[in-house]
């Protein structure tokens, strides 16, 4: 898989993103009134192909990591169709995600209305009679009243969905799963995390913390879960006489590997590596990139590699998507890429890689951005590169560029390349 | 501590700002010692920048903090080397004395700036600070020079920014202030201890810049501790490499990367991915972990890792030895010219 670079004409496409948005509210004031968002990511589009890896870089800030998390639901975004592997993790159109938040608000107040009501019918009964002052009687009242409160939730929202579906002509399955089918989803999508110190429970040995997926989305016995423990442990390194151990006991780059093994636990097809060698020394994070990608090679994974490392990314991913304050401003293969960036914020992030080369520093023409990245919670007007980039032009400041494929497989949002 | 003190102290016309000779720094744990800097040795010519690379452990920051003498002791110990800055030594001087060299002397820019700014104070406070305890300078005169200070390094609408609170800045002017900080009583040499390692790179290339015009309108030696090879081929004049509480080579910058000698340093070049030229198939790992020396060392502490140990390398622990011209010294026995031919 690594000599050949997959072919993306005819490649199934596994990971499908569309106008994926995340937006964190703003609340403000006395009354934590809505004020603003924090649009950390704003409208990305990508695919990512069967056995492939797709390289997300960027600044610190620039939704990297957000629009990661989203993919895998462990937000809930804004608005996005996300297709892992054919199903729907998100809305699969607009107006579904529309009328399900409108069903869910109407089903809250509907809710709020019939306890108000329950609760002043309680309580005339009980000033009424005075059998009904009877702590049993009061406490099976409002027993009785929630689980009728909970029940009219369900119903309105339900009612609401099916009615307002069916005149808009959507289909239910078009709506965003319920948090039990993801769950039933999670084991073919699984993540490794930046800080192998953090995301490590230190209470659980080894053996609990690789066992965990395992024991939660499973119902193997102790003998085969103990069995697939060592498997996973061998496939990632690990010596197996280590299983009764904390993680606290490991070196870095060992527990990384750990949170590794309990990303492969369920077989899984897809892996979002949210930085997985960032807190790693360079000679330890050769290690994990390598085995990464045997990894790779030998379970079929595709991967989702964001990193900030320009250089490890040129040398895991197949395909690199450049991202600048909460969008996507360049999409392309990694040699293209590299060899000619198309987009003037990916020239800028190429020529600030210190290469480790004396020579290179004296020769190489270095574009200096000025300035700092501007607020995602107040981006510029038109093009969200327009106040540092070295060309900017007049319509830079008025229209945000779109998305174009200006050769075939690179997509770039540039008015330069339009 | 004044083994090593005794011999050659020729101060005068001495061209080197800082020479530390033999410098070993043990931290004292409930599990024992660790040797955190061995028998550490380096000079520091005026105007120069000197880069420390290793990798975290290697001992890189510790060399550096207990030469101005911020290690807290204990746990930490110097237990024995000498650091000769101007005509004093710096292990034998008081703390009162220390204090009036730390700072207006010699100057520091830490990794994190968020955490070694205050909070609680607004920056033109924490710039005047020095100068008005070390310079004697009055409140207005100090204003002044801040506001130089802040120009000097790159802050706009320094006047208005100096009642700013370091909240209030980003990462990378946080940095700058630092820098100011560090720059505000002309110190001859400056420690910067992975100055820009929290900073994004295109931030990291503006730090960068404005380093290399301050080296050329200030000429200070410079001391730039990082693990990226990348910013020490940028911006080095000659490059120390550390592993395991040693220096393992030493030698100019170019020779360095054109001429890697001690086999880490070979294989650290080798590991590290590029964006330009050819792509590795695979990346070259070095294999094991970085060691953790427990007593005085006597083998090599690259031992287990390395490709070409042998005998030797086991039973003693090599010094380090000419290798090159100018200076290009590695600790390692094994004969790179030997091997090849």
């Amino acid at each position: 898989m690594l000599d050949a670079t997959p072919n993306i004409q005819t490649g199934r496409k596994l990971v499908e993103v569309r106008n994926l948005r995340m937006y964190f509210p703003i609340h403000t004031g006395l009354l934590r009134k809505h004020t603003g968002d924090v649009k950390a990511v704003d409208g990305v589009n990508f695919d990512i192909y069967e056995g492939e890896t797709l390289g997300l870089v960027g600044e610190s800030g620039c939704g990297k990591s957000t629009c990661g998390r989203a993919i895998l639901r462990l937000y809930d975004p804004t608005s996005a169709s996300i297709k892992i592997d054919g199903t729907e993790l998100a809305w699969a159109n607009d107006d579904a995600r529309k009328i399900d938040a409108h069903a869910r608000r109407a089903a809250r107040m509907s809710t709020y209305a019939v306890l108000i009501a329950g609760v002043t019918l309680l309580a005339l009964l009980a000033v009424q009679f005075e059998a009904m002052a009877n702590i049993r009687v009061v406490f099976a009242g409002a027993l009785a009243l929630s689980l009728l409160a909970i029940l009219t939730f369900f119903m309105v929202r339900k009612h609401l969905r099916t009615t307002r579906a069916a005149a808009a002509g959507i289909s239910l399955s078009d709506f965003a799963p319920s948090e039990r089918d993801l769950r039933r989803l999670r084991p073919t999508m699984q993540m490794v995390f930046q800080d192998p110190q953090a995301s490590l429970n230190p209470r659980m040995t080894v053996a609990g913390i690789i066992g965990e997926p395992l024991s939660e989305h499973t119902k193997l016995n102790s003998t085969k879960r103990n069995e697939r423990i060592y498997e996973l442990m061998d496939a990632v390194g690990l010596n197996r006489d280590f299983a009764n151990r904390y993680p606290h006991e490991f070196s870095g780059g060992q527990r990384q590997r750990i949170g590794i093994a309990r990303a492969l636990a369920l077989n899984p097809k897809f892996i979002v590596c949210d930085e997985p060698i960032a807190a790693l020394d360079v000679s330890i994070q050769a290690q994990v990139v390598n085995l990464l990608e045997d990894l790779q090679e030998k379970f079929g994974l595709t991967y989702l590699f964001i990193s900030h490392d320009l250089s490890m990314v040129r040398h895991i991913a197949d395909r690199v998507a450049v991202m600048y304050l909460g969008k996507i401003v360049e999409l392309a293969p990694r040699d293209d890429l590299f060899a000619d960036p198309l987009h003037p914020y990916t020239k800028a992030l190429l020529s600030a890689v210190p290469e480790p080369d004396p020579a290179s520093h004296d020769t190489a023409e270095r574009v200096i951005l000025q300035g700092d990245v501007p607020s995602p919670s107040n981006p510029p007007e038109g093009c969200n590169f327009c106040t540092r980039c070295p060309s900017v032009m007049d319509i830079c400041r008025l229209e945000d560029p779109e998305m174009n494929e200006v050769r075939p497989g690179r997509f770039v949002a540039c008015h330069l390349h339009t | 501590m004044p083994d090593g003190a005794d011999t050659a102290m020729p101060a005068e016309a001495d061209p080197y700002v800082l020479n530390v000779k033999d410098l070993k720094t043990v931290f004292r744990t409930r599990r024992g010692e660790v040797h955190a800097v061995n028998n550490v040795s380096f000079k520091l010519k005026a105007g120069e920048l000197l880069g420390v690379v290793g990798e975290s452990g290697s001992g890189k920051s510790v060399t550096m903090m207990s030469l101005i003498r911020l290690l807290p002791m204990p746990p930490a110990e110097i237990r024995s080397g000498s650091v000769e800055f101007g005509d004093v030594d710096l292990m034998q001087i008081s703390e009162a004395q220390m204090r009036a060299i730390r700072g207006p002397r010699i100057g520091m820019v830490f990794q994190d700036p968020m955490t070694s700014l205050n909070p609680v104070f607004n920056v033109g406070f924490q710039l005047m600070e020095p100068l008005r305890k070390h310079m004697g300078m009055s409140k207005s005169a100090a204003r002044a020079r801040s506001i130089e200070l802040l120009e000097l390094v790159g802050i706009p609408d320094a006047a208005r920014r100096l009642k700013d609170y370091p909240h209030q800045f980003s990462g990378g002017m946080r940095q700058r202030v630092m820098i100011a900080i560090a720059l505000a009583c002309d110190p001859e040499v400056l420690i910067a201890d992975e100055p820009t390692t929290a900073l994004d790179v295109t931030i990291q290339a503006q730090i960068l810049e404005l380093v290399k015009e301050l080296r050329q309108k200030l000429g200070m030696a410079i001391v730039w501790i990082t693990h990226d090879l990348g910013v020490i081929a940028g911006i080095a004049d000659r490059v120390m490499v550390m592993y395991g509480g040693q220096v393992v080579e030493e030698a100019p910058v170019r020779e360095l990367f054109s001429n890697p000698s001690h086999p880490y340093t070979r294989m650290l070049l080798e590991t590290i991915p590029s964006i330009s030229g050819d792509r590795a198939e695979r990346l070259q790992v070095i294999q094991g972990q970085p060691p953790m020396i427990s007593r005085d060392p006597d083998s090599c502490a690259f031992l287990d890792r390395c490709p070409h140990a042998f005998d030797r390398c086991g039973r003693e622990n090599p010094l380090l030895r000419s290798v090159g011209a100018d200076g290009h010294n590695a600790a390692c026995f094994w004969d790179r010219v030997d091997a090849n031919a």
